[in-house]
């Protein structure tokens, strides 16, 4: 697509408007760039090609932040000749911690041990494997929400077995060590081939996760090579092009990749450190559509 | 400005405003999206979190 001229306008397709689209919107405004603003729950799309589709050659930044509306109207839209930031392959990659997780251990970016089972029996066996305490996540989820610390058989019994009842995603058992670590992990912004700006997130009070939509706080991370490299080698493996990587400073292995964000927040980045990722995010953007 | 269902509070609607956007009632925390009416915007409740949402 890149010798193909596309569209000088910019597209925000988003399900709803929060601090970020609102700032990214007000970014391009102030540019000068001609934005428009889809609602995805107002959008329908005639999936049937036609050369052009009324999508060919668009750049449209993707900011659904319901997973399986974004993956799929990416799909619709990047298979009608749009350009989706991010692509399908990156959410999908992104989107699941298990794909996610092969991708990097692949490529060689350090990421926690992970185990995987598809029953309740060998879940339990793989738990004992990988050794307590372990975390279990779901597959596909944000924000913290399932995500359970398992100190012993018992705990994991219990969590396993409430998973056992509900949809046949959360019987796809994932579960990941506990990296020793300092209270807190890192989120880091890439746009592109740069990291522009980098945060610490400090848990909450009486919590470990440290997701800031459980209370967390958040510092200033400074941009270190080993920050950047780390970064922008995960990116590459996942053809990111606006991601939000999330780290970890594990006592023994250093830096370690536990999550690429493929539609990242970055209100609280940007409040902290000041760098206008809006501005940034849409210079990028447009400059695929020059 | 839009009068929040829950409580009956006043909800001050910025110029600047967009179709989609969340607005919150600063007295009871109740969250609404702004549509678009005739004679400029109205609200609807706003779903706040799904299973998928995040990141």
């Amino acid at each position: 697509m890149t010798e193909e001229k596309r569209s000088s306008s910019l597209s925000i397709l988003f399900d709803s408007i929060r601090w970020e689209e609102k700032a990214l919107y007000e970014a391009a405004k102030k540019r000068g760039i001609k934005i428009n603003n889809i609602d995805c729950k107002s959008l329908f799309i005639d999936l049937n090609g036609r050369d052009p589709s009324p999508y060919t050659n668009k750049v449209i930044i993707q900011r659904c932040v319901g997973y399986f509306k974004s993956i799929h109207s990416t799909a619709a839209l990047e298979g009608l000749g749009a350009h989706v930031i991010n692509s399908l392959r990156t959410a999908t990659l992104c989107g699941n911690k298990l794909f996610a997780h092969m991708e990097l251990q692949k490529a060689g970016v350090k990421t926690p041990k992970a185990v995987s089972a598809f029953s309740q029996e060998s879940a339990i066996a793989a738990i004992s494997s990988l050794g307590y305490p372990a975390v279990i996540k779901p597959t596909i989820g944000s924000w913290g929400r399932l995500i359970a610390l398992l100190r012993d058989e018992d705990a994991s019994k219990a969590v396993i077995e409430d998973r056992e009842h509900m949809f046949p995603l959360y019987q796809v058992y994932y579960f990941e060590e506990l990296v020793s670590r300092p209270p807190r992990d890192i989120r880091a912004i890439v746009i592109g081939d740069r990291v522009v700006a980098a945060i610490y997130r400090y848990s909450g009070p009486g919590e470990w996760k440290t997701n800031m939509a459980l209370g967390g706080h958040a510092e200033t991370c400074p941009l270190t090579n080993e920050l950047e490299d780390t970064c922008l080698k995960a990116t590459r493996v996942m053809d990111g092009q606006v991601v939000g990587v999330d780290l970890m400073e594990s006592e023994e292995h250093g830096l370690i990749v536990h999550e690429i964000n493929n539609t990242t927040e970055f209100k609280n980045t940007v409040r902290v450190t000041g760098v206008d990722i809006p501005g940034l995010i849409v210079d990028f953007s447009y400059k695929l559509g020059k | 400005m839009v009068k929040c269902t829950e409580c009956d509070a006043e909800i001050k609607v910025p110029s600047d405003s967009l179709v989609g956007e969340i607005v919150t009632c600063s007295d009871c925390g109740a969250s609404y999206e702004l549509i678009k009416v005739e004679e400029g915007f109205s609200i609807k409740p706003a779903q706040v979190v799904g299973e998928d949402w995040g990141q």
